[in-house]
């Protein structure tokens, strides 16, 4: 039979217990969730700032460095630290849920869940690190 | 009326693979499609292969795709199909014959998750007593016929057939949420494996083709729910 499902229990046996399982899905199902509501609201206050009140020709380095050191500079890169790694995950997730319905040769599941892994990490870090230790230069 | 059906044919023992046949057939605006292909059956050729029982939308055993939507064969007029009809069987199953397909792997992930009472306290004399406001939780769930039209239609469960499906798991919440059952630890335990509930990717094509008209996706996130409320 195929895997995860169990044989029916007939007569008086005792019923077939499931397998304990992680919580992680159900997480991963209540991120997108959240992460999915807050993105709503910085994702389309990023749009407003960048290019309806502003415009690509007043956004630069300079404009960066106003806001990132400015008195609201914590706000302002927490703000920008949490657009990064909500809309990260919450991509990532997406790519890993096609990922797990539509790959089914094993060797190219570990090739796709390795990069999707690697690479979300390795830009949450290098994102935060210039987020949190930017400093402006002359 | 004259319409034209193109059906499609499977004979295990000719055919390498399914193909499409034209049949004309002379029936009512009025007539449901079975009516339609018992009319080729009976009167054009009758190798031709389905499952009909009650043919009144109850049995749930003439599930098939019509104009590429699942649809009871019984429960849809010839003429609110247009011409010509396109009638295929369902997706993701083993093929038989013709419109017939392999229910097995279906009624296997239903009998999985547990669909009857699981009650560990005695007996009562005469009856499990259940309030209406107690009884209404569950009164969508109930309406399952367990013709697959909502499993067959759903694409997570076309990519990875170890996934329960969404009729396996109404019929799990019709017990879930039953306040004179006492397993709904087990059930939910099962559905928070990997190809539990959680394959589910709310696509809503299992309420669309639901036949009985149960609010499938809802009775899914019903049991999402209840699983967070329990294990977070």
């Amino acid at each position: 039979m195929a895997h995860g499902v169990m044989a029916p229990s007939y007569g008086y046996g005792p019923r077939p217990q499931a397998q304990t399982a992680s919580n992680f899905e159900l997480w991963a199902w209540l991120f997108m969730r959240i992460s999915g509501i807050m993105l709503v609201v910085l994702a389309l206050g990023h749009l407003a700032i960048m290019h309806v009140i502003n415009t690509v020709d007043v956004v630069d380095y300079q404009f960066v460095v106003d806001r990132w050191t400015g008195p609201w500079s914590a706000v302002w890169r927490t703000y920008d630290a949490l657009l990064l790694v909500l809309a990260l995950i919450h991509g990532l997730n997406g790519v890993r849920i096609v990922v797990d319905d539509y790959v089914s040769s094993q060797a190219w599941r570990v090739f796709w869940m390795s990069l999707l892994y690697v690479g979300g990490f390795f830009f949450i870090v290098l994102g935060t690190l210039v987020i949190f230790a930017f400093t402006p230069q002359k | 009326m004259q319409v034209t059906l193109r059906i499609q044919r499977f004979d295990p023992e000719r055919d390498e693979k399914p193909h499409f046949e034209e049949y004309q057939a002379d029936v009512e605006p009025t007539d449901r499609l079975l009516d339609a292909l018992n009319y080729v059956k009976w009167y054009v050729d009758g190798s031709l292969a389905y499952r009909r029982s009650c043919a009144h939308g109850i049995c749930g055993s003439d599930a098939m795709r019509v104009n590429g939507r699942n649809r009871l064969a019984c429960k849809v007029l010839v003429r609110d199909l247009g011409n010509p009809i396109t009638v295929a069987p369902m997706l993701s199953f083993q093929l038989i014959k013709d419109l017939v397909v392999d229910m097995e792997p279906f009624f296997a992930k239903y009998r999985a998750l547990k669909p009857y009472l699981i009650a560990d306290d005695p007996p009562p004399e005469k009856e499990r007593l259940q309030s209406p406001v107690d009884r209404e939780r569950y009164e969508d769930t109930t309406k399952c016929i367990l013709c697959a039209c909502c499993t067959t239609s759903c694409p997570p469960f076309w990519a990875n057939g170890d996934f329960y499906g969404p009729a396996a798991i109404v019929n799990a919440h019709r017990f879930i949420f039953d306040s004179r059952d006492h397993g709904a630890d087990e059930r939910l335990a099962t559905l928070n494996e990997r190809n539990g509930i959680w394959r589910c990717r709310t696509v809503f094509n299992c309420t669309e083709a639901c036949p009985r008209g149960i609010k499938v996706t809802e009775a899914m996130e019903d049991v999402k729910r209840a699983l967070m409320l329990r294990n977070i």
